[in-house]
């Protein structure tokens, strides 16, 4: 299980917390038939308090190379190593004290409070049968202050807005207390002042607790603004993987979601997206 | 924040198991032959004492052989069902699910009437051949369970609705082929009659090794489900989620399918079809003590008892000195009382 990284780094490997090496995955139907899917070798590192994006049109395998980085599934070829483990080695338990998914909400079978839920980031750490600790109350209620939510921990989680159960389940990832952290589309169905909110939070805890951030998205130009990276995907193939800068090309970015656009350089200095009309 | 504590628990266990104990003194006392509180009361403290002879009543028989035994098996058997319900439940993410329900209860019955028939050709010792109608009717329960569950899916998915309709439609289909079966057996003499096998009873007395079999068996499924109680509360986000959160979901899935189906089939061995129970207990407990299952599967258990303890009470008292089948009494109160909940949408 334990396989130490060899991958040739021109940079200080021992700086990678992240390594994604040639990661390959295909879906079919059924085992017979040709794959109606394929992602093919992707890779990227990333370091601790690094914010990384997968962007790509939908059906371009974003999801799934998450799951794969998540170790949930396994490649096909190629490995995904979290500190030198490959993730999909880990037992359930030990992946989960190390890697924290936030994914597209799922509705809830029962009603619980927001405090309950993110106890439920506990969980990796617990043996069976054990009751919640103070140790376990104190993290779950610094989780909650971390993301601006404290004031959420006795509501039902069935009773707040989809801003503010987004923040609860981000709470509930860093109860977790990861290294890295996954994220599949979270900003989808909040408003823009969430979503600027929500990625603020992201990058302030991403600095303070060194997490290595993956998030999945479609925001192009939220993207550019808050991450250090950026993989870009099309048709289940890494096309580039690098800074916003060096990724945001016109005529690459025009290939792969289809629409003219132009792309210029924000206050921030970072690229901008704005989609032209075709007419 | 208030989690879940031990004391917590114990405290809400320690008052269910005190009403299970004053249901379990009303029941002895209630019967076709009138027994006084006073004297029911000094032959239960002669029993703690352990002096057997000093038995005042002239009733001790009557209760101590006849109703004692009968209610001890009642509470195991509400037991075993409340807590399979309780499982299938949060393993199937559906809050309708219950042995009843899923067909368990059936496929349970038709696997122990086909031991029946087949054990006279088996001609296995007294003790073992006991044993062979729980073991039938848990892998009657386990298959029925297994095939629904593989009915109920859409792409890949669980669907809520599609598993229960494959649940009632495979419940109604076991029904039949027991009243095939039975009607075409009836001239012998050692099959049980439909009633039992569809509405239930709990007026049959046990070899005493099915006794044991019966405790043993409640006391090692419910434990192993317990064991995985914290999964069970993740496993309701979602398997996906749960897998996320370091449930190894599998396992939780394998475990607690069998463990469930054993209590099933163990109950339904021993009194027949009872529905509702495994239904309608966890639901109620779900409303006073929330949904964590480190407290829903011990008071879903005591819960359970009690429902049934009532239930077999009144169906042996309302119409003496004639007798209901316990599945009638249970369906009576239950199926008014399972329309209140869905109204509520607490479903």
């Amino acid at each position: 299980m334990v396989a130490p990284s060899t991958s040739a780094d021109s940079s200080r490997p021992s700086d990678i917390r992240l390594s994604v090496e040639q990661v390959s995955y295909a879906y079919s139907a059924n085992p017979s038939q040709a794959p109606l899917f394929t992602l093919e070798a992707s890779s990227f590192q990333a370091r601790p308090g690094e914010i990384v994006a997968i962007l790509g049109p939908n059906a371009s395998g974003k999801s799934t190379l998450l799951k794969l980085i998540a170790g949930a599934q396994e490649p096909m070829s190629g490995r995904v190593l979290l500190n030198g483990f490959v993730t999909h080695s880990l037992t359930p338990r030990i992946r989960a004290q190390r890697i924290a998914m936030v994914q597209q909400e799922s509705p809830l079978l029962f009603p619980s409070r927001a405090w309950e839920f993110v106890l439920q980031g506990r969980h990796p750490h617990s043996r069976s049968l054990r009751f919640e600790t103070r140790e376990d109350i104190a993290i779950a209620r610094n989780a909650l202050a971390q993301v601006g939510a404290e004031h959420l921990a006795g509501r039902w989680m069935n009773q707040i807005s989809g801003g503010e159960k987004q923040r609860v389940i981000l709470a509930r990832a860093l109860s977790q207390q990861p290294l890295l952290l996954l994220l599949d589309e979270p900003t989808l169905h909040l408003d823009i002042g969430s979503q600027v909110g929500l990625l603020d939070t992201l990058r302030r805890l991403a600095a303070e607790n060194r997490y290595t951030v993956v998030v999945v998205t479609h925001e192009l130009n939220l993207a550019a603004e808050y991450a250090d990276q950026i993989v870009l995907l099309h048709r289940g193939k890494s096309l580039r993987v690098g800074t916003p800068a060096a990724v945001y090309q016109r005529e690459l970015l025009e290939q792969v979601f289809q629409t003219p656009l132009s792309v210029e350089s924000s206050p921030s200095g970072r690229p901008r997206v704005t989609i032209l009309p075709a007419s | 924040m208030r989690p879940l504590t031990f004391p917590g628990l114990l405290l809400r266990c320690g008052v269910l198991a005190a009403i299970l104990f004053v249901v379990v003194v009303i029941a002895l006392k209630l019967g076709a032959v009138p027994v006084s509180l006073y004297g029911l009361g000094l032959d239960l403290v002669h029993l703690l004492l352990r002096k057997t002879t000093g038995l005042s009543s002239n009733y001790d028989m009557i209760v101590l052989d006849i109703r004692l035994p009968r209610i001890l098996l009642s509470i195991v058997v509400g037991a075993s069902l409340a807590v399979a319900g309780t499982a299938f439940q949060a393993l199937l993410r559906n809050p309708l699910a219950d042995p009843y329900v899923l067909g368990a209860s059936s496929g349970a019955s038709l696997g122990a009437i086909l031991t029946l028939i087949a054990e006279p050709y088996l001609a296995l010792p007294l003790t073992l051949a006991a044993l062979v109608t729980p073991v039938g009717a848990f892998l009657g329960a386990a298959v029925t369970i297994a095939a629904v569950y593989f009915l109920g899916r859409r792409e890949g998915q669980i669907d809520s609705s599609t598993l229960l309709l494959a649940g009632i439609v495979s419940a109604s289909f076991l029904s039949a082929i027991i009243m095939f079966l039975i009607s075409t057996l009836s001239s012998r003499g050692d099959l049980r009659g439909m009633l039992f096998w569809l509405m239930g009873d709990l007026s049959v007395s046990l070899q005493p090794s099915l006794r044991w079999v019966l405790g043993i068996g409640f006391f090692v499924a419910t434990g192993i489900i317990y064991t995985t109680a914290t999964d069970l509360n993740l496993m309701l986000n979602g398997e996906k989620e749960a897998m996320h959160l370091g449930v190894d979901v599998r396992r939780v899935r394998l475990v607690v399918y069998i463990a469930a189906s054993l209590l099933t089939g163990l109950a339904v061995s021993v009194s027949g079809s009872i529905g509702y129970v495994g239904l309608l207990v966890p639901h109620l407990m779900r409303i006073v003590f929330g949904s964590d299952h480190r407290i829903l599967i011990p008071t879903s258990a005591l819960g359970g008892a009690i429902a049934v303890v009532i239930a077999d009470t009144l169906a042996r008292t309302v119409v003496a000195p004639s007798e209901l089948p316990v599945g009638a009494m249970t369906a009576l109160a239950g199926a008014p009382l399972f329309i209140y909940l869905l109204r509520r949408k607490i479903a």
